[in-house]
């Protein structure tokens, strides 16, 4: 990333309002040459908005816009050289195929044949050759989101910019194009900035994801640290699956009372004892069987209130008996599912072992 | 805590170069505003003033209006419109929502002959269904001679009549778009629940089209209170707003009076515009996208019934038809019924001349009127245009404006002595400035509906790539609005061929229009030519009805390739 050069996409201090609705808080960013970004939160977050500023399609109250050392902030969308792909792909569709892809090289003086090499070079990389003549009507969800991406970065644009591109399509289809997405970027070296409310998504694509909730930064980090250290509590729970138990401190440091059990945890700055708190718990985390036999802290009995197998892994409902908090999910592995003796509604002994129970310092309701 | 920081945050964005796009943009506003300026709102202004003025130029206040309303003879105008109005728009609901009711929801036989036959008034201006009348139940009517009885057409009577032919098509068009616009779900679940049909039609029928009624409702009141022709034909001594302007303005040279009228009459314009406006917002909410049409049905009787209704209104509407190109093509209507052709050698009021003239500015409203409404509505509905706001609702201004205040108001604004626009007065140019205007409206709501259900991001995906805004226009918005853009220069066009309202102020020697020519040809005692006269308007118009319709089915092929869903999706 830092290589010298200056960052590919600088944001410095964006705040955007829509009349008394805060859109954007100061956010500040950067994003390096040739990465992959994700905007990632629930719906109105900001994460569009902030994608849009970028754009130039909407203009910010404040701050700065930076593409490559330069500051952008004033011009037009014309002439901050990006490709941009919409939710809805927006193919113009009176125009086939290959002028759609041709659409933004007609204007830039080109000869006729170095446009034509280019779109064929194109549609050869997103595999739709043979639909070179078709109108987008004609083509299915999935193979529309790959002419909008050749069209995107036919004019070789120092940035791609991606609106939810995948929310329209199916979830097979979903699956199998995060993939190709991923290839044709890495293979383009182009940076690229995703927007989507699927973590999934961010998990697998990108390079950094940057957590957005009411127009604030959550958390940037790389999908393995936003998931293993989750910055703050909504982050621990928009990001993967998270059991959250309600707690408040004790006298005793790394301490907390969930109940009326006392449970070990990470560790946190010491808080007055009684001030709320949440544990968070990742299912997997979660040890059943023989592994809950084994260790020493935090021991529960719970009673096991639904089993789901799907294949590979099994999640278990389990209701803690006691201690006044709803039901946890614990996931284990398919193979595992015997060995643990779970069966709905037979107490199972669980272990939620101390260095997995993350503290926030706010109240987990 | 959102307020707090809104409250660091600044209302005002970062600024923007000025770009060369967002010039452009900014210049066509600039245009666009200055032609909204220039013909609708300024003229406007000019009328309030003058009605506030006597005729030697001073400011008397209120005076004129109270004149108007304690002058007998004129105040009576007042009650003629309304009583008019009034009876013209419960008659022509009444007897179009059957009409529409059994056309979308029955099986009839001949079904399209019965819809082409609704809407044949829609080529022949007003005053023609008046002449058709006389034709018929007059003095010397074809039906008061061979029955001895006279009906007494002359009158409300007669006006009312003439009001509900005339605006027919326009109640049926709107009704059968609310009607066919069923949810087959609603009427299921009414006969699960066991409603017999009468039940069934107070409770899902009546409903469902509720707002297409009351725009029906508003759509005929407004076209008989401001309609010119019916009343000038049929009225006899008994005048009404518009025919009052008439004759304050051509007969009396009474300009504050013509003025005072024409601002009245703007009052239930304006507030049934208003009223409708409202009332269609919410139309759209009542179909959802899941609704599934719903198949015409009927037992035999209830077919039968309809069939013979239909089948007596259509005979109806033609006979207008047939009696006018009777009475033209005949020796004398109705006592010498040997053919021939001689009143089609026209000799009075322009002649020839005035058809082609006719024809020239319909042909200009149509090709400048959907430029301008199309760029319009383009500017208005993408993009970042200043004074967008604005423009959007002086758009819909003209629609509101009775084309005898709008000839009115352009007689002042350009007819007056000394003023640089004095050039237009007296040209063809001022004549299609007024069809541009009057019709405005429609064509715009129609283009900005077009417009609406474009992806928005057309143009932004156009800019990221460098295209300038017009280009992305002229490749990819213009081709997908092919389809409004030719309704909408169709729309210019026919209008344009049979009004006559705001015409009648404007025409000058040498650029007569053929439906002015109607009416002249008619008040020189030329009967037998004025009904020649609105024959050929009526051929042209469907000529050109025709010409457009093969157009839209060359367009639609064209593009149906582009909206083929694809299957394998």
């Amino acid at each position: 990333m830092s290589n010298g050069r200056p960052p590919a996409v600088a944001l410095d201090g964006i705040a955007k309002r829509f009349g008394a609705v805060v859109a954007l808080q100061r956010v500040s960013l950067e994003v390096g040459d040739g990465e992959f970004v994700c905007f990632l939160g629930p719906s109105g977050c900001g994460k569009t908005t902030l994608l849009r500023i970028i754009a130039g399609l909407e203009r910010q109250n404040l701050g700065t816009v930076r593409m490559a050392g330069r500051d952008v902030s004033a011009l037009p969308p014309r002439e901050r050289n990006y490709g941009i792909v919409f939710q809805s792909y927006a193919l113009f569709p009176n125009l086939t195929v290959v002028r759609n892809v041709a659409y933004g090289l007609e204007t830039r003086r080109m000869p006729r044949e170095k446009i034509r090499a280019r779109v064929d070079e194109l549609l050869e990389m997103v595999g739709l050759s043979r639909h070179r003549d078709r109108y987008p009507a004609q083509l299915s969800g999935g193979e529309q989101q790959r002419v909008a991406l050749a069209r995107a970065v036919a004019p070789s644009p120092a940035l791609l910019l991606l609106d939810e591109p995948l929310s329209a399509l199916d979830a097979r289809v979903r699956v199998a194009l995060r993939g190709e997405i991923k290839a044709l970027q890495r293979r383009l070296g182009i940076t690229t900035i995703m927007v989507t409310h699927d973590q999934e998504e961010a998990l697998t694509m990108a390079d950094r994801i940057v957590v957005m909730n009411h127009g604030v930064v959550e958390q940037v980090g790389t999908p393995f640290e936003t998931y293993a250290e989750p910055a703050s509590l909504f982050v621990a729970r928009f990001v993967g699956r998270m059991n959250v138990l309600a707690a408040s401190a004790t006298e005793r440091p790394g301490y907390a009372r969930v109940g009326s059990m006392e449970l070990r945890h990470r560790g946190a700055p010491v808080q007055p004892a009684g001030t709320r708190l949440a544990l968070a718990i990742r299912p997997e985390e979660i040890r059943v069987g023989a592994a809950a036999r084994a260790s020493g802290d935090n021991h529960v009995v719970a009673r096991v209130s639904g089993v789901q197998f799907s294949g590979a892994f099994a999640r278990l409902t389990l209701a803690l008996s006691g201690l006044g908090v709803p039901e946890l999910e614990c996931d284990l592995a398919g193979d595992a599912l015997a060995e643990s003796g779970a069966k709905e509604g037979a107490e199972l002994p669980l272990v939620l072992p101390a260095d997995a129970l993350r503290v926030f310092p706010e109240p987990a309701a | 805590m959102a307020r707090d920081v809104a409250a660091v945050i600044p209302e005002r964005l970062v600024a923007r170069r000025l770009d060369g796009e967002q010039v452009v943009r900014g210049v066509l506003a600039a245009l666009f505003a200055a032609f909204l300026w220039l013909f609708v709102v300024y003229p406007m202004l000019h009328v309030l003033w003058r009605s506030l003025l006597d005729n030697s130029g001073r400011f008397v206040g209120l005076a004129n209006y109270v004149r108007y309303v304690r002058t007998p003879a004129i105040a009576a105008s007042i009650t003629n419109s309304l009583v008019v109005s009034a009876a013209a728009m419960v008659l022509t609901v009444v007897l179009a929502f059957v009409y529409a009711y059994a056309l979308t929801r029955v099986r009839l036989p001949w079904r399209g002959a019965l819809r082409v036959a609704a809407m044949l008034p829609l080529f022949a201006p007003s005053l023609v269904h008046g002449f058709a009348l006389v034709y018929l139940f007059g003095n010397n009517g074809l039906v008061t001679r061979q029955t001895g009885v006279n009906v007494g057409i002359y009158g409300i009577k007669g006006i009312v009549l003439a009001e509900v032919l005339y605006c027919f098509p326009h109640a049926v068009l709107i009704l059968s778009a609310a009607l066919a616009a069923a949810d087959a779900r609603l009427y299921d679940a009414a006969a699960a629940l066991g409603a017999r049909r009468v039940r069934t039609f107070l409770t899902v029928t009546l409903p469902g089209v509720k707002y297409g009624v009351m725009s029906a409702c508003f759509v005929v009141f407004t076209t008989v209170i401001t309609d010119f022709g019916a009343p000038k034909v049929l009225g006899g001594k008994t005048s009404v707003m518009a025919t009052e302007i008439y004759n304050q303005v051509i007969g009396q040279q009474n300009f504050t009076m013509g003025a005072t009228v024409s601002v009245v009459l703007l009052i239930p314009a304006l507030l049934a515009v208003v009223v409708d406006r409202i009332v269609q917002r919410r139309q759209y909410a009542l179909i959802s996208s899941a609704a599934r049409p719903l198949a015409p049905g009927g037992g035999p009787v209830t077919r039968s019934a309809l069939f013979v209704y239909c089948a007596l209104v259509a005979a109806a509407i033609a006979a207008v038809y047939v009696v006018v190109l009777a009475t033209s093509l005949v020796n004398r209507w109705p006592y010498d019924l040997r053919l021939t052709l001689k009143h089609y050698r026209f000799d009075t009021a322009g002649g020839y001349t005035a058809l082609l003239n006719s024809l020239e500015t319909a042909a200009l409203t149509a090709v400048i009127g959907t430029v301008i409404a199309f760029a319009g509505a383009y500017l208005v509905e993408k993009g970042r245009t200043p004074g967008r706001g604005a423009l959007y609702l002086v758009s819909l201004l003209p629609v509101s404006i009775p084309g005898m205040v709008l000839g009115l108001a352009y007689i002042f604004v350009f007819n007056a002595p000394g003023s640089p626009l004095n050039r237009l007065y007296g040209t063809l140019a001022i004549l299609v400035i007024s069809n541009l205007v009057h019709y405005f409206t429609v064509p715009f709501l129609t283009a900005t509906a077009a417009l609406k259900q474009m992806d928005s991001e057309f143009e932004h995906v156009g800019a990221s790539m460098g295209v300038p805004f017009y280009r992305t226009f002229w490749r990819v918005t213009v081709p997908l609005a092919l389809p409004s853009v030719i309704g909408i220069s169709m729309y210019f066009f026919l209008n344009a061929m049979v009004t006559l309202s705001a015409a009648v102020f404007l025409v000058a020697p040498g650029t007569e229009l053929a439906a002015v020519a109607v009416l002249l040809m008619d008040d020189a005692g030329d009967t037998a030519q004025a009904a020649g006269m609105s024959v050929l308007i009526v051929i042209i118009g469907l000529a050109m009805r025709v010409v457009y319709w093969a157009l839209l089915r060359g367009v639609s092929r064209r593009t149906q390739a582009w909206q083929a869903t694809g299957e394998q999706a």
